[in-house]
């Protein structure tokens, strides 16, 4: 993985230097709260009902076991002693005292980490492909951009103070497992007719209250352009989109008010400009962050076979490994979705454990999905049992990746300020209700996205099902979705009908799952089943 | 008013007041114009040699459309004098100046120690910007 040079080191040291100075200053009263809170943001630092949350990027998902032992000693020691990660792959804690805020950064940079732009109205940490460098179907390994867009997006003085928040997210294969066009700017790497590489782009996506699916707006960016195009993009938004209402200045709703073919006119009018101003990081900076990800020496001659003896184990390496680039390795899938615990809460001791068997048994290599799961991304097949062991001894073992238990859920009423509605309780509720592993295998591939409100950080929009927490009449009520995908056939849930109460919502789901197992054909997941029947059947099952 | 200008320039202050940008284009022999938060300032770019003043104002900090104002004005090649006013407070001068802002007009006094510290607290930066500074990549490559 990439490693700073002094070069970076620097700059993340001086972000701490001037946060330090930043809060003694607010502290001091020095500036009004209303001064401070843009800086805190752009530090990661929100204000939650209860205390500050802090939000930890970490870049296109990767971490090493020395960061993650970080991350669980920050868990223990400013925190109650849990993280959790989110669905951009970062990791946040919701107990944080304002006052140890500097502190926490400057442990964090002597692991080569920081909470820079995690948060705030600035272009945040990207997002990536968690196989990358793993996966069979990838064309390349996406991280050695991502890392290059990290540095020319950190900082970037024109782009510092812009309407809203700008997510990027960025893939090197057919399957998206990144939510790509869910995203501000969606990238993904292909090769064009002459064999060279170079990015799609689609831009204007994003979930909250007006959802929209990116529309692609250039079917081949050369790779070594691709700076200066992000920034015609961002140019084009910070000079035009409103600035009168917080909930129309994302960039989607520029990209719908403007028509996506005038939007991409504007922006190819501006790359050209941009262009010839030679802000380009040259193909050697390229090579040199490239160098960094290189393949492990993965060892040849390795056996492909699994021992299956033991039946537990063999429900697991079916579920929870995926097919690995390299002969005789996989990639293995931690679930961090136990039922009846919080999806993506992870202690500081399973941290360390986890730590633990990255350094021995995947190359130092530990990977933060968007799913909210995580990933030891080349595991010898031969070690696999042992992995399971320990997993199974650390209470990771769960076996549920994508299943109907693997649910995302957003923080909700129980830590939201904006919440409506409860999102944790209902997916625990949701979980205990289909707990039986052979139902879920059953049901199959089934993604349940839950939200406290409008703004979607659940992702219900992009749920197979979808839950929405509202507000009705004082009361919390639950509005149901179906159709939704995050994956390479994104689309947008629709919804159903009148609202649940709270179990309501979880019989709305049982029997939607049932009209899926009554109406199924040979091979179909819910979602394709759903996608062939329409809303009807669904309809008079749960309303009827 | 002058005393409470911050400037990063060698020559003399301009005294013209500025114009705003519709009053520029009208009659056009002003040297001084002011570009408020929205108005698109590639519409001055025929214009640039006569001016001495250009004046971008920030009517709440958290409004950054005028740091791409500064960028086109100078990217167009303009020289003179280019003025952040209005809500300008110490912990955005750095990217003003990146920017190519050279003179500021805050309404709130900034404390100069505070303004030194922030101005030179990053020892490196990322990326080329209006100013002189040199990008990382350029210093790992030579
Ligand atoms: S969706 Fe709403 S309730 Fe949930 S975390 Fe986001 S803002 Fe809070």
């Amino acid at each position: 993985m990439y490693r700073y040079d002094h070069y970076d080191q620097a700059i993340v040291d001086a972000r701490v230097d001037e946060f330090r100075d930043q809060t003694a200053r607010r502290l001091a009263g020095q500036m009004t709260e209303d001064q401070f809170k843009p800086l805190r943001l752009k530090n990661g630092l929100y204000l939650q009902l209860h205390a500050y949350m802090l939000r930890i990027a970490i870049p296109y998902g990767t971490l090493n076991s020395r960061q993650l032992r970080m991350l669980g000693h920050i868990a223990r020691t400013y925190d109650r002693g849990y993280g959790h990660f989110t669905t951009r792959q970062n990791i946040q804690y919701h107990w944080i005292k304002l006052q140890d805020a500097p502190d926490i950064l400057a442990e964090l940079a002597t692991v080569e980490m920081h909470a820079i732009q995690t948060s705030g109205e600035s272009i945040r940490n990207i997002s990536a492909d968690q196989y990358a460098g793993a996966a069979a179907d990838e064309i390349c390994d996406p991280r050695p951009w991502a890392e290059l867009i990290r540095q020319a997006t950190t900082f970037h003085p024109e782009f510092s103070y812009l309407p809203r928040k700008f997510k990027i997210a960025l893939i090197a294969s057919p399957t998206d497992r990144a939510a790509l066009r869910w995203h501000d700017l969606a990238l993904r790497i292909v090769r064009n007719e002459a064999g060279e590489e170079g990015f799609e782009v689609f831009a204007g996506g994003g979930m909250g209250r007006t959802p929209f699916i990116a529309y692609p707006i250039r079917a081949f960016c050369p790779a070594d352009q691709i700076f200066s195009y992000i920034q015609a993009v961002l140019r084009v938004w910070n000079s035009h989109a409103r600035r009168d209402n917080i909930h129309k200045q994302r960039m989607k709703i520029l990209v719908h008010d403007l028509g996506h073919e005038e939007f991409t006119r504007q922006v190819e009018e501006a790359f050209a400009h941009i262009l010839t101003l030679g802000t380009d990081f040259p193909r050697a900076e390229y090579e040199r962050i490239a160098a960094y990800f290189a393949p492990p020496p993965f060892e040849t001659g390795l056996p492909d076979e699994i021992d299956r003896a033991d039946p537990d184990f063999a429900l697991w390496v079916d579920r929870q490994t995926a097919p690995h680039k390299a002969p005789g390795y996989a990639i293995v899938n931690i679930s961090l979705k136990r039922v009846g615990g919080i999806g993506g809460d992870i202690t500081a001791e399973q941290m360390e454990a986890v730590a633990d068997l990255a350094e021995r048994y995947s190359f130092d290599d530990i990977r933060v999905t968007h799913g909210q799961n995580l990933v030891l991304p080349h595991v010898r097949k031969q070690d696999l049992y042992a992995v399971w062991q320990a997993l199974d001894a650390a209470g990771l073992a769960d076996v549920n990746l994508d299943l109907v238990t693997d649910i995302i859920a957003c923080p909700g009423l129980d830590y939201c300020s904006l919440a409506n509605a409860r999102s944790i309780p209902i997916a625990q509720k949701i979980a205990q209700r289909f707990a039986d592993i052979d139902r879920q295998l059953e049901l199959g591939e089934l993604k349940i996205k839950i939200s406290g409100c409008i703004n979607a950080c659940g992702h219900h929009h992009a749920g197979h099902i979808g839950i929405l927490g509202v507000d009705r009449k004082g009361t919390e009520n639950y509005q149901l979705l179906l159709g939704g995908s995050g994956a390479e056939d994104t689309s947008l849930g629709k919804i159903t009908g009148p609202g649940f109460d709270e179990d309501g919502i979880v019989d709305a789901v049982e029997k939607t799952t049932d009209v899926y197992l009554r109406e199924r054909q040979d091979g179909e997941r819910f979602l394709d089943t759903y996608r062939r029947i329409g809303v009807e059947p669904f309809k008079e099952a749960i309303y009827g | 008013m002058a005393e409470d200008i911050i400037r990063f320039r060698d020559d003399e202050p301009h005294e013209e007041p500025a114009v705003s940008l519709d009053a520029f284009l009208d009659q056009s022999n002003a040297t001084a114009v002011r570009v408020e938060a929205g108005e698109d300032a590639r519409r001055l770019i025929p214009f640039l040699d006569r001016l001495a003043l250009i004046e971008v104002d920030f009517p709440r900090f958290r409004d950054g459309r005028g740091y791409s104002s500064a960028r086109i004005l100078r990217e167009a090649g303009y020289k003179g004098e280019l003025r952040a006013s209005g809500d300008v407070l110490v912990d955005q001068m750095l990217f003003m100046r990146r920017c190519g802002f050279d003179s500021f007009a805050p309404d709130a006094p900034i404390d100069p120690d505070v303004l030194d510290a922030a101005l030179n607290r990053y020892p490196y930066v990322y990326q080329t910007a209006a100013d002189a500074a040199v990008p990382v990549w350029k210093l790992r490559h030579g």
